[in-house]
């Protein structure tokens, strides 16, 4: 339930103005579900393409907010030493070798599992932050299910249980976003506790933009017919189909060349930039009807 | 009915169609609305979205039910300018000329790819083309069918086509999005033939029956043209997820014993203290596989799909030889080169049923003999063989004999059935003799096939 009034956004069209400031542009349903991930303390959890924005709307949020961000980046064998906390193995043995042995052990004992030789990962961080923060947890996709376990348990409750040191509770939840590009189906019980948000390629116009305002210099037209080109492109089941990302990449590209007319030469001769798999370059190719 | 009501009866819609729409997420959707109010009818949406839908592919059937439960409007979707338009060019409601009138009016909009207008235009043309008046009680008053085909669908399709051609598009191009444009105006005008008729009868009715499965669970044997692009879409994606889920079983499963060696070497670090146990690597088996697949008439998209998706899967077997027949077999192993292009090889698929034919007649027993004629050599104690068919073999010869020895064999047979486990036995399907020979499985839509091929590597 939502408590006292926080530092979030107070409406969506808020969210849009803000975000906008920051420098993202986000649409209707990214604006109002950043809206509600704040105003319902509930974590997003953002599914879609690659390069479409995704970790990018955390940081924005971010900045937006004037929170801080704290991220966990997930991957194959992350373990709750790494994303919770763990003890200082090293320098508990130091201390015990190190303690005189007119010393009692409970004493030792309460010595190394204190505050000293606790290491804080950043789920732990996000909980016992004081300030408003933003908890990205980026790619919960290639984490294994254990760790899904954890997050589950910690985002229901916000609260940690250390055996030597007792249960730490928020108290002032961070706003969660999780990212995910759905390599793997995620439970049904964290999809349950977040809010879900799409993001896929934006429209041209938004597209368009993006890149103006990520590549200042760029001409107007150039863009137009880049957004256009890479709008066709997305429509060629490629394996690889090309992201904000690339689009970004490639109007770079275009300016350090020098390029101001996207010509079907000028696409043909810059598709690499864009098209990351060989067979991807040949279908367009050959569908675009461009000559080399 | 108060808006709980309503929320309460949408929420078991969607739960009908195959959300797992919990309580808690119900009440989120309440505080939800509560915190943006009910005045924007798209905030509305987007909020019940954002606290309900947890699925991308789940979005289908959630836009179609809230189109349903919370309507745009009400009635007869005639917007007063529009009528005013119509009236003042001196044109009825209906006749040749308000057709013209109305064709180019969604030309227009379809070239500019304008999704509201086409919205208000699907209504008015369910308004104008679509109503049936007259028929008894009980029979829908609206239909999407008549209004679509007064509009002479294709025409107006050809006609896109060309403009986007003149547009600079190449002519595959625009093909293919002026296909898909004019389909999913088809879509619009569907649904809302569906929500005058929910108006009148209430929208349960309407939500069991019109409401479309999600692609996962969408029948092979009943998907549609638009239906096989998103089924191909979802290929790759789908098999990226396997992948990911395999490797990580065999991850886990791969650890052996604890190697004393390094466990001891990563001690020194902590002074001895052995804190990191280390594992030995346990060798991975792979499978070989061996797949047969009937492609003939309604069966073939199964078989197409199934191919991909094992292909796609490549590196997670450890051989794969693929066959195709109908009367005849065909080797296609070779159609599948690495980083080949799917369309492209679906391509290839389709065109090489033809060496799969000789009359024509799915010959199940004939495949089967040919096969231990030609490439009995392919089954040995370490291949998995699966076959994929309705087992419906035009009441020829069976040739048990040659599919007790091949699956004999093999280490492993699976059969997998593309048709509802109800259909099996009638006419000329053998499914309980093949079935008694090599264990067969109901395989109807893509949850089903991925939980196969999940198990089979
Ligand atoms: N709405 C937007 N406004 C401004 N910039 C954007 C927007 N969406 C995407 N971008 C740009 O696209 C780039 C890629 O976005 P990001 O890295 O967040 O993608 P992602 O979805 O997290 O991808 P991945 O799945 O590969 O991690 C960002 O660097 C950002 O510059
Ligand atoms: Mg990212």
């Amino acid at each position: 339930m939502p408590s006292r009034t926080s530092s979030w956004f107070s409406s969506p069209a808020e969210a849009v103005t803000r975000l906008g400031d920051v420098g993202y542009l986000a649409d209707d349903s990214t604006a109002l579900t950043s809206y509600l991930a704040g105003a319902l303390e509930k974590p997003v959890l953002i599914e879609g393409p690659a390069g479409v924005g995704k970790t990018e709307l955390a940081k924005a949020i971010t900045r937006a907010t004037g929170a801080e961000l704290v991220r966990l980046q997930c991957y194959e064998g992350l373990d709750e030493a790494r994303a919770l906390y763990e003890w200082n193995y090293k320098k508990q043995l130091l201390r015990i070798q190190a303690a005189n042995d007119g010393q009692a052990w409970e004493e030792t004992h309460d010595d190394i599992f204190s505050e000293e030789f606790l290491l804080t990962r950043p789920l732990l961080t996000a909980i016992r932050r004081e300030e408003p923060t933003v908890l990205l947890i980026d790619e919960v996709d290639k984490t294994d299910v254990e760790v899904e376990g954890l997050l589950l348990e910690v985002l229901s409750d916000f609260q940690v249980t250390i055996p030597e040191l007792g249960t730490m509770t928020s108290t002032r939840r961070p706003l969660v976003v999780l990212t995910s590009n759905a390599t793997r189906e995620l439970s049904e019980a964290l999809k349950r506790r977040c809010l879900y948000l799409h993001l896929d390629y934006p429209d041209a116009d938004r597209e368009r933009e993006i890149v103006l305002s990520q590549v200042p210099g760029l001409d107007d037209k150039v863009a137009r017919q880049l957004v256009s080109v890479v709008g066709r492109l997305r429509e060629l089941e490629l394996k690889k189909a090309p992201s904000i990302a690339e689009s970004v990449d490639w109007a770079r590209t275009l300016i350090a060349l020098e390029i101001t007319d996207l010509s079907d030469k000028a696409v043909a001769d810059t598709l690499g930039v864009v098209l990351k798999h060989s067979s991807d370059v040949d279908r367009a190719v050959r569908e675009l009807r461009l000559k080399r | 009915m108060t808006l709980l009501d309503r929320h309460i009866e949408f929420l078991d819609a969607l739960r009908g169609a195959g959300l797992p729409v919990s309580l808690s997420e119900g009440l989120d959707a309440v505080t939800a609305l509560g915190l943006i109010g009910w005045t924007d009818r798209q905030q509305v949406k987007e909020a019940y979205a954002a606290t309900l839908v947890k699925r991308a592919n789940q979005r289908a059937t959630f836009d179609g039910l809230f189109e349903l439960y919370f309507p745009r409007m009400v009635g007869s979707g005639m917007t007063p300018s529009l009528t005013g338009e119509a009236a003042a060019a001196g044109v009825a409601k209906d006749g040749p000329e308000a057709l013209e009138e109305f064709s180019s009016r969604l030309a227009e909009a379809l070239e500019a790819d304008d999704v509201e207008m086409l919205r208000q235009l699907a209504a008015e043309a369910v308004a104008r083309f679509g109503a049936m008046p007259g028929r008894g009680p009980g029979l829908s008053s609206w239909s999407s069918y008549t209004a679509l085909r007064r509009l002479s669908t294709d025409e107006l399709t050809a006609r896109l086509i060309e403009g986007l051609q003149q547009g600079g598009w190449t002519e595959e191009e625009a093909a293919r999005v002026g296909t898909r444009r004019m389909d999913r105006f088809a879509g619009l005008v569907e649904a809302d033939a569906r929500r005058r008729i929910a108006e009148e009868k209430g929208p349960e009715q309407i939500a069991k029956i019109a409401v479309r499965p999600t692609i996962e669970k969408l029948d092979f044997l009943h998907a549609r043209r638009a239906d096989l692009e998103a089924l191909r879409r979802e290929i790759y994606p789908l098999a990226r997820r396997l992948a990911t889920r395999l490797t990580q079983e065999h991850h886990a499963r791969r650890r052996g014993a604890v190697d004393l060696r390094r466990t001891l070497r990563s001690s020194m670090s902590t002074g001895g203290v052995p804190v990191d146990l280390r594992f030995r690597p346990k060798r991975p088996h792979r499978t070989e596989l061996v797949i047969l697949c009937d492609v003939s008439g309604s069966v073939s998209n199964f078989a197409t799909f199934t191919l991909m998706l094992v292909f796609a899967l490549r590196e997670q077997f450890g051989k794969v030889r693929a066959f195709t027949f109908v009367d005849e077999i065909h080797e296609v192993t070779s159609y599948f080169k690495p980083g080949a292009d799917l369309v492209d090889t679906m391509t290839e698929l389709t065109k090489a049923t033809e060496h799969a034919a000789r009359m024509g007649r799915t010959n199940y027993g004939r495949a089967f003999s040919l096969f231990q004629e030609r490439h009995a050599d392919a089954l040995g104690p370490k291949s998995s063989l699966l076959i994929l068919g309705d087992a419906r073999s035009n009441y020829s010869d069976l040739a048990v004999d040659s599919l007790r020895a091949m699956a004999d064999a093999a280490r492993h047979s699976h059969w997998l059935n593309p048709e509802v486990r109800t259909q099996w036995d009638t006419g000329d399907s053998e499914a309980t003799r093949y079935g008694s020979i090599i264990d067969m499985r109901e395989c109807r839509n893509l949850t089903q096939l991925s939980e196969f091929v999940h198990d089979l590597a």
